[in-house]
This record gives C-alpha cells, sequence and structure tokens, in this order.
C-alpha cells in the first residue's frame, strides 16, 4: 500500500510545465470512472481549474463485450461543458494495454470534436496493446503481467500493488 | 409455467426477458442503474454507443404496435445492432406457416435477439425455449399475461421522480383484467417492496383473485386515489373487450376517468402515467394528460433507455459462457 498524494504532486508539475508550453489557459479535465475520476478531481483542485469535471464510464465502448458482457455497476458518462474546440485532459489512475482509453477517446468524440486531447495517468505500468502512450505520467514503471495495480479512494489515495504469490 | 428457470442462467444472470415472475430486487436494480447510465446517450451529439455492434435483433410482431416496436428498434439502433421487424400477422402466418417454421427460418439469418409480439400468452416463454442457446429472447407483450419492459420503463420512470419505492403509494386505474401492463406493473413493484399499491376498477375489468397479486382493491377512485404519489392510468382496450363489461366509454369517464378534481386527491406532487396510446376523455382528461403532473411523454424517452439496458444486459450474458468468471 502506497500513498499516492505524491504522485498526484508529480502529475501536477509535469501538466502545469506542458499546459504552458502549449498555451492552454483553461482545459477541461475528463476522468475515467473510477479511479480516474478521484484522480481528475485532485488535479483540477491543484491547477485551480474551474471547468467542472467531466466523467467517462466506457463500459458501453469496451471492446471485449463478446466476452463480459455489461459492467453491472455502470454509471452515467457527463461532459458538464461542450466539448467542441475545447482542449481535453484524458485522467485515469493505471495505463496498462491502452484498451480503456481508446474507448474513452471514441466515447469522447461522440460528444463532439475537441480542440485537442492530452493524456495524464497515475502510473504507466507498461505492458501496452495498442499505439496509446501517456503526456504525463505521476510514475513509470514495468510491472509483470502477473501483477495487479489498483487504486483506492477516494479519501485517502492509496496505490495498491499485489505481486503474484 | 416455469417461466423463473427459462430466463435465469445458472448464475441467476438474464439470458432472457420474458415476465417479472422469478426475478429479484437485484435484477431490477441492475436494469434501472444501466438505464439511468444509458438516458443520457440521447442528448449528445452522437445518439449512438458500439456495444452491439455487429449483432442482429429481429422484431417479430405477430400483433399490430407502433410505439413499442419503434422503441423497441430505437433501442436496438441506438446500440449499434442492424434491425430487422417482421409483422408476421400480415405475412407467414397467414400463408399458414407454422410459428416453429417462421422461427427456424429466422434463425438461419443469423440473428441474436428476438423481440416477440403475440397475442397469446405464453408466445414468447414458448419462442425462448425453442430458439438455438445464443439467441436472447424479449417479451414485447402477450396476450394478457405480461408486458415486462413496459413495466420496466414504468418503474424507471417512478424512480428518477421518487426514488425510494419503501414510501409509495401507486393506484393503478382501469382496465386492470385486459392489462398485461398492469400484471407486470404489480409484479415489479412488489419485487421493489413498494408498501401500498392500489387497483381501482369496476368489478367487471377486474380479474378474480386480484388481491392474490399483492394489491389493494378499490372500486371508487375517491377513495382509492387519496394521498397516493403515483397514478397509472391505463388504456381501455377497445379492441380486447368482448360483450358488456361496462355500459359506455362516457360512463367510464364519469365514474373513473382521471380529471382534475380526481388528481386533487392525490399528494401535491403526485405524478400521472399512461402506457399509451391515450384514449382522451375516456380514461383521461386532456387537461391532466397535458398538464404539469403528466410525465407521459418522458415514459416514452425512458423506454428507449430501459430497452437498450435490458438488450446489453441479456445479449451480454449470452456473450460470457457460462461460469466464466468476470
Amino acid at each position: 500500500m502506497r500513498d499516492a498524494e505524491f504522485l498526484i504532486e508529480a502529475m501536477v508539475v509535469q501538466l502545469r510545465e506542458l499546459l504552458a508550453r502549449r498555451g492552454i489557459a483553461e482545459p477541461a479535465l475528463v476522468g475515467i470512472h473510477t479511479g480516474g475520476v478521484w484522480v481528475a478531481e485532485r488535479l483540477r483542485q491543484r491547477l485551480g481549474l474551474t471547468t467542472p469535471l467531466g466523467q467517462l464510464d466506457i463500459s458501453f465502448y469496451r471492446d471485449d463485450f463478446s466476452r463480459i458482457g455489461v459492467n453491472p455497476q455502470v454509471r452515467p458518462s457527463e461532459l458538464p461543458f461542450d466539448v467542441d474546440g475545447r482542449h481535453l485532459v484524458l485522467v485515469d489512475d493505471v495505463l496498462y494495454t491502452g484498451r480503456t482509453i481508446r474507448a474513452a477517446l471514441n466515447e469522447l468524440f461522440d460528444y463532439g470534436r475537441p480542440a485537442s486531447v492530452l493524456l495524464a495517468v497515475l502510473v504507466d505500468r507498461g505492458g501496452r496493446e495498442l499505439p496509446i502512450e501517456a503526456h504525463v505520467a505521476g510514475s513509470r514503471l514495468e510491472l509483470p503481467s502477473d501483477n495487479h495495480i489498483r487504486l483506492t479512494g477516494p479519501e485517502p489515495l492509496q496505490l495498491l500493488i499485489q505481486t503474484a504469490a | 409455467m416455469n417461466t423463473a428457470n427459462i430466463q435465469l442462467d445458472r448464475q441467476g444472470r438474464l439470458l432472457h426477458f420474458l415476465s417479472m415472475e422469478g426475478l429479484s430486487r437485484r435484477h431490477l436494480t441492475e436494469i434501472l442503474d444501466t438505464a439511468e447510465s444509458l438516458l443520457g446517450v440521447a442528448e449528445r451529439r452522437v445518439k449512438k454507443l458500439p456495444t452491439l455492434h455487429g449483432k442482429t435483433v429481429v422484431n417479430l410482431f405477430f400483433e399490430a404496435s407502433t410505439r413499442t416496436r419503434t422503441t423497441f428498434e430505437l433501442a436496438a439502433k441506438r446500440l449499434s445492432a442492424d434491425v430487422l421487424t417482421l409483422n408476421i400477422a400480415t405475412s407467414s402466418a397467414v400463408k399458414g406457416e407454422s410459428l416453429l417454421d417462421t422461427l427456424r427460418n429466422i434463425e438461419a439469418m443469423q440473428c441474436d435477439m428476438f423481440v416477440v409480439r403475440h397475442e397469446q400468452s405464453g408466445a414468447a416463454e414458448f419462442i425462448a425455449r425453442h430458439v438455438k442457446p445464443h439467441i436472447a429472447v424479449l417479451n414485447a407483450g402477450d396476450g394478457r399475461h405480461a408486458h415486462p419492459t413496459q413495466a420496466m420503463l414504468d418503474v424507471f420512470t417512478i424512480r428518477r421522480h421518487k426514488p425510494d419505492f419503501h414510501q409509495l403509494q401507486v393506484a393503478i386505474v382501469g382496465d386492470i383484467l385486459h392489462s398485461r401492463v398492469a400484471r407486470s406493473l404489480i409484479h415489479a413493484l412488489n419485487i421493489l417492496d413498494t408498501p401500498d399499491i392500489r387497483v381501482i376498477a369496476p368489478r367487471t375489468l377486474l380479474p378474480v383473485d386480484v388481491e392474490k397479486l399483492g394489491v389493494h382493491v378499490f372500486h371508487d377512485p375517491r377513495a382509492g386515489l387519496r394521498d397516493v404519489d403515483v397514478i397509472v392510468m391505463l388504456r381501455l382496450q377497445k379492441e380486447r373487450m368482448e360483450g358488456a363489461l361496462l355500459p359506455s366509454e362516457q360512463e367510464f369517464f364519469q365514474r373513473y376517468g382521471l380529471t382534475e378534481e380526481r388528481l386533487a386527491l392525490a399528494k401535491p406532487d403526485a405524478i400521472v402515467m399512461h402506457p399509451g396510446p391515450i384514449n382522451r376523455g375516456v380514461e383521461i382528461d386532456s387537461r391532466v394528460a397535458d398538464g404539469p403532473r403528466s410525465v407521459i411523454l418522458e415514459q416514452v424517452t425512458n423506454g428507449i433507455a430501459a430497452r437498450m439496458a435490458i438488450m446489453s444486459i441479456t445479449l451480454g450474458n449470452h456473450a460470457r459462457p457460462t461460469g466464466e468468471a468476470l
């Protein structure tokens, strides 16, 4: 069990620098349920952004519906701002295969045409199966595929890494 | 009828949606929560999800319907399925093809879901027992028996206005006898632990032993509507009316029709529902149907989300081989 706040801190520093370099003053943050929403809310507060938080539940966009069906704990997606022409930061807790991000991008574009989308994650654990990379990562590590990593929260935010027995 | 078994798999997950009988609070809550997540899709620029991309849904309508058929079609299309609607009443049945032969022919077109409406009670279940195992069957109304997707959109609409079923008083008014909508709704409300379900109707429009469904029976709306939270008006089913069950439509309106005066007996924030199509001036006054307490058009919108939820859950459970962990 590790406290995730210092990883948030690392994300804030990187994201602030990246947004300044790109000249983006007020991006909209979009968290992916559930962990990504917790991380995105922390980032939004630390960056002093006023645009309300967007939330995505990508259950209906997953590529494995024919294997696992619909997640019984699905929640509504909610983007309380106009996506068209806006700079977005997509936020998730753990970046692994990249399939969740693929699904999230598809869902985002069903709301409109954003000016740009950045990807910020708490942990990049390697193991990508798609051409997707994070612009901002609180930590980058290479974990074996039999390890599980999970964020618990929202108070406190803690990372749980389980190694295979 | 052993409906409980056939619509669930060994883990108790929904494979078909045929009737409320044998379903638990957990099944209904899962459908309601999923429908809630799907409601926002209609507000987006792209009103479509990729979930059922590559699946084929066949609407088998042995009995005429406009609203139910179109909302099922739209629900399937918004999930990216391909949809085919067959009005069998006007095609093969006339040519003398048996139900099973019709079924085998449509199965041979590689479809994944049948949505069935039939004037015979038990037709959807019969089809579910005879289709290939990968096909999901949804009951879109069978005779006087059940109309479970209508009941789900009704409880979904109620929950969006009155989230706590444990507090609710619900009155269902009109032709209970011929109404599969009423039957399914009463079951659904009981599964959700609604403490006070009332039916209000003349004796001739109530089934024998109606109390056994778990309802309080009223013949006078002045008593039955008092302090209720929800009023569900049923359509007077003229096409199902055999013999002289009522003196006249005018008299029915006078005794049971929902007017502003009768609505005033209910709680001040009571909602008025109707499965449609409404007979204005027969079971409901236009001022009530079009008034601020009416949620009749919301029911139509909610019907699409509720059917999308049921389609994605049942097809999702078919997709997952039995016993495989999540």
